[in-house]
């Protein structure tokens, strides 16, 4: 009984105080407009601001350093970030009109997208109108309806309308087709014009232009990079030895709350003599290149250096014995590189040593190619072999022959060279991409040995599995040494793979010092930070 | 002195090209010494064109086997040369574009050439399967890795991924097969191009040193002085 009294009393207390929470008068707005909200205190602005040219670089980026705000962290701690400003005289920026840089820029896209649009268009009336003029297609099936604009229903134009309209549009569109690259033209005129006059148009500071954010900063930051681009198309276009203001602000949580601080300039960007941003680079190379002539001059005294075998290379001599016992001849792709392309260079001397054996065994070699210079350039590398051979009246002017540069024509020649000539062997050195697999394929079934090389990572897999031994990556370049045993490329093979051994530990110390944070990894790592 | 000159325009050029890296007013040499390249190229390919009409011509001239083939290409490359040059149906004159619309030369290249490239092209899916085919076949441990961590990644691109492990929780969402698949891409893959890539640069280097030094002379046609 007393229980049940005991849980009416509570039940009766619970249920009258959620009635009275219910009830309770809302807070009236006077009451609320009585609550004085503080209002954030504009924070102190930073100090000490400076502007200089970024050091180490190639131009076009100044450094501004300050000092923080004494509200930044510390005092009334209201400092919630920094926002960078860029004094922009009117040329620049889109609020001065038609002549701003931002403007033109758009300009001169959209005239080029104008353009090929334009074209496009051009090509679909000129075929509607062929089609209506020869009966290609029926006028019904060309479907001209429109809405009428005073109620819903729609008429369909008659033929004749639609053929004269089809008939003005192309004549127009004929007429204004070739004015648009002579716009293009003219508006990049002015823009090379304006670009000119840009330091000009600094120079009038503080008169005409506007401030415009450049960058934001956390809030402990105490400098910021403002890092232009060279490209004067690029948005952020920053004109060498032109005279540039900044400013900046520091801002509250609420970013109508801020404070400027005051103008620093003029100061110009410049690139400098030397690019300190790529010592790292700069001192592997000289340290490569020391290695190199270190082993070179060790292999020219005689030294032995022992470098590891490659099988993919191995077999190119077993490869060329086959050819011969089987009398068929040896396929030779060089790729779709270019003669500036070091794999296709590389290519040259594996092409070159090749040669000069299937001189010796006097087989027949196929070299057919994709681009002219590099037919040129295999066609002295081959009959330099068959010299080196001694068998220079061995040597056929047809070896080395020019296909065709389309990549799947070029395909098409080869695979069906493959199949009619049945080659013992194909070797496939260079710069090869979608065609690595159609080519490796086909003289897989074609019953080839195949040996390929190539340094495209995305083709490396498609060699692996068609191909009976494939060099990857770096084997290309190591081939031509290893080919030739010539204490001289022996030696830089050698530096080669001293280079590889030292990119390994470091890139473990690295590894290991960055994950633990070791004291002196931040430091560790900065030695290898390529700035620009 | 047919090889000297050619070596020290190569050491010169080369050691300068290497210095612009590190030089910025000398930053725009590359773009230069590339458009001479650009230059030459266009002369080559009449070296291109010619040895192309002179092979086929002899093979035909000699009924060589297949000279059929041969046949083909020269009636093609004088047909495509003759309406390229003239600009045969070409409807702005021999004053427009090679390539406008309704030129023979456009017609041919949009209805003969570019179908004939994408059929070629497309050869490439069957002899994507056939290669799969064969290096998926399980012979060995390092087959049966390739062939796990394909079957993973195929299934982790598909909806049948997603379904057959879409129940496991959010905290093991790793075992879920798109999750190992972008793992499996991103990790061990990328750390293997990675490998790779670090080692054709050093490739790079090197050839590009011994080309600059003068110690490989392959490109010159041969080694002998």
């Amino acid at each position: 009984m007393r229980f049940l009294f005991g849980l009416t009393v509570i039940l009766a207390l619970l249920l009258g105080a959620s009635v009275s929470a219910q009830t309770e008068p809302p807070v009236t707005d006077s009451v609320a407009d009585s609550v004085e909200v503080p209002a954030i205190p504009p924070p102190a602005p930073v100090t000490d601001l400076k502007a200089l040219d970024t050091d180490d670089d190639h131009g076009h980026s100044v450094t501004l350093t300050w000092t923080k705000s004494v509200d930044a962290q510390t005092g009334q701690n209201t400092v919630n970030g920094h926002q960078i400003f860029r004094w922009y005289p009117a040329m620049m920026d889109s609020l001065a009109g038609v002549d701003s840089l931002k403007n033109m820029r758009q300009d001169i896209q959209r005239a080029q997208s104008a353009n090929s649009v334009f074209r496009r268009a051009l090509g679909v009336a000129e075929d509607a109108l062929e089609d209506l003029t020869s009966g290609g297609r029926g006028f019904d099936a060309l479907r001209f309806t429109v809405a009428t604009p005073q109620d819903d229903s729609t008429f369909v134009l008659d033929r004749a309308f639609v053929e004269q309209a089809l008939r003005d549009t192309v004549a127009t569109m004929t007429t204004h087709l070739p004015l648009l690259p002579d716009s293009i033209k003219g508006l990049q005129a002015s823009f090379e014009a304006a670009i000119e006059r840009l330091t000009e148009a600094h120079q009038a500071y503080p008169e005409g232009g506007s401030w415009n954010l450049v960058g934001l900063a956390a809030k402990g930051d105490t400098s910021f990079v403002n890092s232009g681009n060279k490209d004067p198309m690029s948005g952020d276009f920053i004109k060498d030895f032109t005279d540039l203001y900044y400013r900046v602000d520091v801002v509250t949580i609420d970013e109508t709350i801020r404070t400027e601080s005051a103008i620093v300039g003029p100061v110009q960007s410049e690139g400098q003599w030397f690019n300190g941003g790529r010592f790292p680079v700069f001192w592997a190379v000289i340290i490569f290149g020391f290695l190199t002539m270190y082993f070179v001059s060790r292999a020219r005294k005689g030294d032995d250096l022992y470098v590891r075998p490659l099988a993919g290379i191995e077999a190119v001599d077993d490869a060329i014995g086959r050819a011969t016992e089987m009398g068929r001849p040896i396929l030779y792709v060089l790729g779709l590189g270019t003669a500036a392309d070091v794999a296709t260079i590389a290519s040259f001397t594996v092409l070159g040593r090749v040669a000069k054996q299937v001189a010796e065994y006097q087989t027949e070699l196929i070299v057919p190619t994709y681009d002219p210079i590099v037919m040129s350039v295999a066609q002295e590398v081959v009959k330099s072999s068959y010299l080196d051979a001694g068998r220079p009246d061995d040597y056929k002017e047809n070896t080395v022959f020019f296909v065709t540069n389309l990549q799947f024509a070029y395909v098409a020649a080869v695979n069906g060279i493959m199949l009619r000539e049945l080659p013992a062997t194909n070797i496939y050195m260079g710069k090869f991409f979608a065609e690595s697999l159609l080519l490796a394929e086909t003289g897989a079934l074609a019953g080839s040995i195949q040996i390929a090389g190539t340094d495209e990572i995305a083709q490396i897999p498609f060699f692996i599995v068609a191909c009976d031994y494939t060099l990857i990556g770096e084997e290309l370049y190591a081939a031509s040494a290893y080919l030739g045993r010539e204490p001289i490329l022996l030696g830089s093979l050698k530096a080669q793979d001293w280079a590889k051994a030292a990119v390994i530990v470091l890139g473990i110390v690295g590894l290991v010092a960055a994950n633990l944070e070791w004291g002196f990894a931040k430091t560790f790592l900065e030695y290898f930070h390529v700035t620009n | 002195m047919k090889r000297q000159i050619p070596l020290l325009i190569t050491f010169f050029v080369g050691t300068l090209l290497i210095i612009s890296v590190f030089v910025p007013p000398l930053g725009d040499l590359e773009r230069d010494f590339t458009l001479f390249f650009d230059i030459i190229a266009v002369f080559a390919f009449f070296l291109g064109g010619g040895n192309l009409l002179r092979i086929h011509l002899m093979k035909l001239a000699n009924r060589r086997k297949d000279w059929g083939f041969s046949a083909v290409t020269v009636s093609g490359f004088l047909f495509m040369l003759a309406i390229g040059l003239f600009k045969v149906g070409n409807p702005g004159g021999i004053a427009e574009a090679v390539d406008a619309e309704g030129s023979w030369f456009k017609v041919m290249f949009d209805n003969v050439i570019n179908p004939l490239q994408s059929t070629m092209y497309s050869l490439l899916a069957f002899f994507v399967a056939s290669a799969s085919y064969r290096a998926f076949r399980a012979k060995n441990r390092e087959a049966t890795m390739l062939l796990i961590a394909a079957f993973i990644i195929l299934l982790g691109r598909t909806p049948l991924g997603v379904m057959l492990t879409g129940w496991i929780p959010e905290w093991m969402s790793v075992a879920q097969i798109p999750n190992l698949a972008v793992w499996i891409m991103n990790s061990p893959n990328l750390a293997g191009q990675r490998a790779i890539m670090i080692g054709i640069s050093l490739g790079v280097i090197a050839t590009s040193l011994r080309l600059i030094l003068g110690v490989e002379r392959s490109y010159l046609g041969g080694d002998s002085d």
